[in-house]
């Protein structure tokens, strides 16, 4: 999907933050609460896999993407994969939190819980794949020019683009299918280089641009 | 989620569903304590500076590191989480490479520990891929017109590592002297190394 998650090359954003040497790992103590509950909440709790975790935070909205950072966008996937596996009822993470502030409120009942009927085949996302790599080295391939209604990670700034193949990659785990549990079917993923003017037209900065792409993003190009 | 008219403080709402999920034994902040403690004091830029201090005093050890940088950087006792297969560049006086993950903030945990703010930055996610240059000297990095930069977008499970440059006048120092010089700004290929 072409949610607010995918950003390389929109525009809008402003100047770049100039890096500071000694930035604390978490700016403030809820950060580093919310990263390891994060953490806990992805397999452990929600029964779910770090492919459902990163779709979730696709699914957010702006507000929720941006407004509370970095870690902000963490708890709000993490909750809403928690909804999701129905281990909380929606609204019961603010409820508490009006709560927490002495506030009368009703916070819902704790739902039946409903964790997906699915597990990985096995640790990480590198997987065998038996069959050869459709590409090598050298080869042009074009991305496809598709929107795909669920979880991706073939950007936008890349569909439709040609490119050559610079690495071939160990096989991993396709997340457009984990992240949906609906199975690993692992595949050869490919360094694939662009040039900056193929990607953003004949007046784009020369320079050189290498992404991984799974085998089913791609066809060859002649 | 909160909603726009109402937007309730990220630390009231973290604190909020720690309490829901410990109070039903679902977490242990025990286990929240070690995450992030090991992530604050443990797992961060200080790995991946001794794996390049160990590469620019260790010709062998810089061969096996270009050619599997998961495996070298493990001789070091380096692995984990977001490091599964860590692939390393090595930046030259005419190829500068630089990375990003402009879907998420895809970054190799194990040698750089946790990304710094600026690189989970909307701006940089979306222009370094677009104007790599520009936000180079932005970050203040200027790099000659013929220095090919080279952008690498982590999409996948791949986790690149910049191999900087050693600097001139660096060369009596000893690989334990050479890591405090190296930074994480380096390791990702928005600054260079500087002799001291």
């Amino acid at each position: 999907m072409d949610g607010i998650a995918d950003m390389g090359g929109t525009d809008g954003w402003g100047a770049v933050m100039v890096p500071a040497r000694d930035e604390p790992v978490f700016a403030e103590p809820w950060e580093g609460r919310a990263f390891a509950l994060a953490l806990l909440t992805i397999g452990r709790v929600s029964g779910r896999n770090l492919d459902a975790f990163r779709h979730a935070l696709q699914r957010l909205d702006r507000t929720a993407y941006l407004d509370d950072g970095y870690y902000g966008r963490w708890l709000n996937a993490a909750e809403l994969m928690l909804v999701d596996s129905a281990i909380l009822a929606p609204g019961a993470v603010d409820a508490r939190a009006h709560a927490m502030r002495g506030e009368q409120v009703e916070e819902p009942a704790v739902p039946e819980p409903s964790k997906p009927d699915y597990s990985a085949t096995g640790p990480g996302s590198l997987r065998e794949v038996p069959e050869p790599p459709r590409f090598a080295h050298g080869d042009r391939v074009r991305a496809h020019d598709i929107s795909p209604a669920g979880h991706t990670r073939l950007p936008r700034y890349v569909r439709g683009h040609v490119g050559t193949v610079e690495l071939v990659q160990p096989g991993h785990l396709l997340p457009d299918t984990h992240a949906h549990f609906q199975g690993e079917n692992p595949q050869h993923v490919f360094t694939v280089r662009f040039d900056s003017r193929e990607l953003w037209g004949a007046e784009a900065e020369p320079f050189v641009l290498t992404i991984e792409l799974f085998d089913s993003y791609l066809e060859p190009a002649s | 989620m909160s909603t726009s008219a109402e937007r309730l403080p990220p630390s009231l709402r973290t604190e909020a569903l720690e309490q829901l999920l410990t109070e039903r034994g679902l977490v242990d902040p025990a286990v929240m304590d070690g995450f992030i403690a090991n992530y604050e004091e443990n797992v961060g830029p200080l790995n991946g500076a001794k794996v390049v201090a160990r590469a620019w005093t260790d010709p062998e050890y810089k061969k096996r590191l270009l050619a599997d940088g998961t495996a070298a950087i493990k001789e070091l006792g380096f692995g984990g989480p977001q490091g599964e297969h860590i692939v390393v560049v090595e930046n030259r006086p005419t190829r500068h490479n630089v990375t990003v993950c402009t879907l998420c903030s895809c970054y190799p945990w194990p040698v750089l520990g946790l990304p710094p703010s600026w690189y989970k930055d909307p701006a940089y996610r979306a222009r370094v891929v677009r104007e790599p240059r520009v936000v180079l000297s932005e970050m203040g990095l200027d790099l000659a017109d013929d220095v090919e930069i080279v952008v690498h977008d982590s999409s996948a499970e791949v986790r690149w590592l910049v191999l900087p440059e050693r600097p001139a006048g660096t060369e009596q120092l000893s690989e334990e002297e050479l890591v405090p010089l190296i930074t994480r700004d380096a390791l990702v290929g928005v600054a260079k190394v500087v002799a001291p």
